[in-house]
């Protein structure tokens, strides 16, 4: 329950959005090389962090485009809102 | 030895007005070391513990819990016990857990106030009807008692609820599980802590874990804020924690922890006396012996450690409470909470060692691990004990997710998780 800063437009209420995992998993460029552990490591295993995490979201019921946010999910306070591509620009 | 409570010493308490009751477990200082020790003082660790000690012999052993027992989803949940699974893997599991059940509060010695009055799955449209329908045949299959209602016999079971066909989702039918009930979710965690302490497992509170020291691919114990605790066998149960804990190992887990909420209303006389869980609508009610009414909504979609959750998730579940039972309209909500649920990506449960020796996590139950409680303690002590799977957890494992070989219960298991 919070308010998002979308960075096409502007505050808007967290129900708005829809959640989308962690983020800046980068997708093998060679699946078919990839061993079983590899395989799970890309589709499963999550660092699902207490603390500053950084995220995917998607403003689902406004401009539907996709951003990455950094928030802290011990509080639900958000540090950062950055489009896709970009750099974090937080550490 | 514990006084064994029966009616004679309830009794012979009240002569001196209930004040002379012995504590129901001690409260120890951390011993330098222990055969194993279980993180997590929760109902599935103290039942762990519980089941290490008298299966397994297993007495110089800990639990250490970051605050009180019980405390975390133990007393968070809408105690919903019931095991009417689709997969054969998680009805062994889950009628596992059942079958204890029914004689928990003997073997404890501890009223945990089991209560068989039945959960009932309603079905809202032609795939529902269509699915429900396939996993009361599963269930029988698997000797698991399920039986197919229609909407008539659905308004007969609880006549409370609202079988109009006009109804934005009409209730089509339904299953029913007779065996399948509620229990008092803190007596669970005081039941086992008493049980546990009795045959010397050392319970100990406000301990959080700091660290896990690792030698190689050993465990050689754990840091806590009362000092460093010396084992080679660590059972990680911590829930919506369980990656914060195995980040502490270097290790990866496949959970994301959300806040799952649930509130109850103020007290009524009896009015349901069953309980009765809708998946299309996501909405699930039950009364409390108090005479609260428990509704249990669903889970945020973002990973959050915050024990609260978002106001629209509750407004979902209460908007199609009140069109399931128009009756509810005027009900006041008294209190509304959350607990943080650690879910997997096939929504089943891991009860598994890894590759790290003498690490073991039972952890993954999301939003539904209260009714596995007895089952989880029973085959997780096992796995510790005997470093190997008994064979009701063996599908379990944590290599399922490199293998591929899911247990997908989304939302096979009658209910969406």
């Amino acid at each position: 329950m919070f308010l998002i800063n979308c960075p096409y437009c502007g505050e808007r209420d967290q129900s708005e959005f829809s959640a989308g995992g962690e983020a800046h998993i980068i997708r093998p460029k060679q699946p078919t090389e990839l061993s079983d552990d590899q395989w799970a490591e890309y589709l499963f295993m999550r660092k699902n962090i207490k603390g500053v995490q950084f995220e995917r979201w998607n403003h689902a019921h406004g401009c539907r485009k996709w951003f990455n946010m950094v928030r802290d999910t011990s509080n639900d306070k958000i540090h950062a809102v950055y489009k896709m591509g970009e750099k974090p620009p937080i550490k | 030895m514990k006084n064994k409570y029966s009616i004679f010493s309830l009794i012979k308490n009240a002569f001196s007005y209930h004040e002379n009751w012995q504590r129901a477990w001690r409260d120890p200082e951390p011993k330098k070391e222990y055969d194993a020790i279980i993180i997590g003082g929760g109902g599935h660790g103290l039942a762990t513990a519980f089941y290490l000690a008298k299966k397994h012999n297993m007495t110089n052993i800990a639990v250490v819990e970051k605050s009180w027992i019980g405390g975390g989803n133990t007393g968070r949940n809408t105690t919903i016990i019931r095991s009417n699974y689709l997969w054969d893997a998680s009805a062994g599991l889950y009628d596992h857990a059942l079958k204890i059940w029914e004689g928990l509060s003997q073997e404890l010695n501890y009223n945990v106030m089991f209560s068989q009055r039945g959960v009932m799955n309603l079905a809202h449209n032609l795939q529902d009807v269509r699915d429900l329908k396939r996993r009361t045949h599963a269930n029988r299959l698997n000797g698991i008692d399920a039986v197919w209602l229609n909407t008539e016999e659905v308004k007969k079971f609880c006549p409370i609820i609202n079988t109009s066909p006009d109804i934005r989702y009409p209730v089509l039918g339904g299953t029913l599980q007779k065996r399948a009930g509620t229990a008092r979710h803190d007596a669970v965690a005081w039941g086992y802590a008493r049980g546990a302490d009795a045959m010397g497992v050392d319970i100990i509170q406000n301990c959080e874990v700091k660290g896990i020291k690792r030698n190689g691919d050993r465990v050689e114990g754990i840091e806590t804020t009362r000092g460093f605790i010396k084992t080679k066998k660590i059972g990680v149960v911590a829930a919506g924690h369980s990656s914060v804990i195995a980040n502490m190992a270097d290790l990866k887990l496949p959970l994301e922890s959300k806040p799952l909420q649930a509130l109850v209303s103020e007290p009524v006389k009896p009015i349901i006396d069953t309980v009765v869980m809708s998946n299309a609508v996501h909405a699930y009610v039950s009364q409390s012996d108090k005479g609260e009414l428990v509704i249990g909504a669903g889970t945020d979609a973002y990973v959050s450690y915050t024990q609260r959750g978002s106001h629209d998730v509750v407004e979902g579940t209460l908007k199609a409470i009140l069109e399931l039972y128009p009756i509810f309209s005027r009900m006041k909500m008294l209190r509304q909470w959350g607990g943080i649920v650690d879910i997997c990506p096939d929504a089943s449960p891991i009860i598994s060692k890894t590759h790290i020796k003498g690490l073991y996590f039972n952890c993954g139950w999301g939003t539904g691990g209260f009714k596995a409680t007895p089952g989880s303690g029973d085959l997780f002590a096992h796995t510790i004990a005997n470093d190997e799977p008994h064979k009701l957890n063996a599908d379990f494992n944590i290599n399922r997710f490199v293998s591929g070989d899911l247990v997908d219960e989304h939302g096979a298991a009658a209910v969406a998780h």
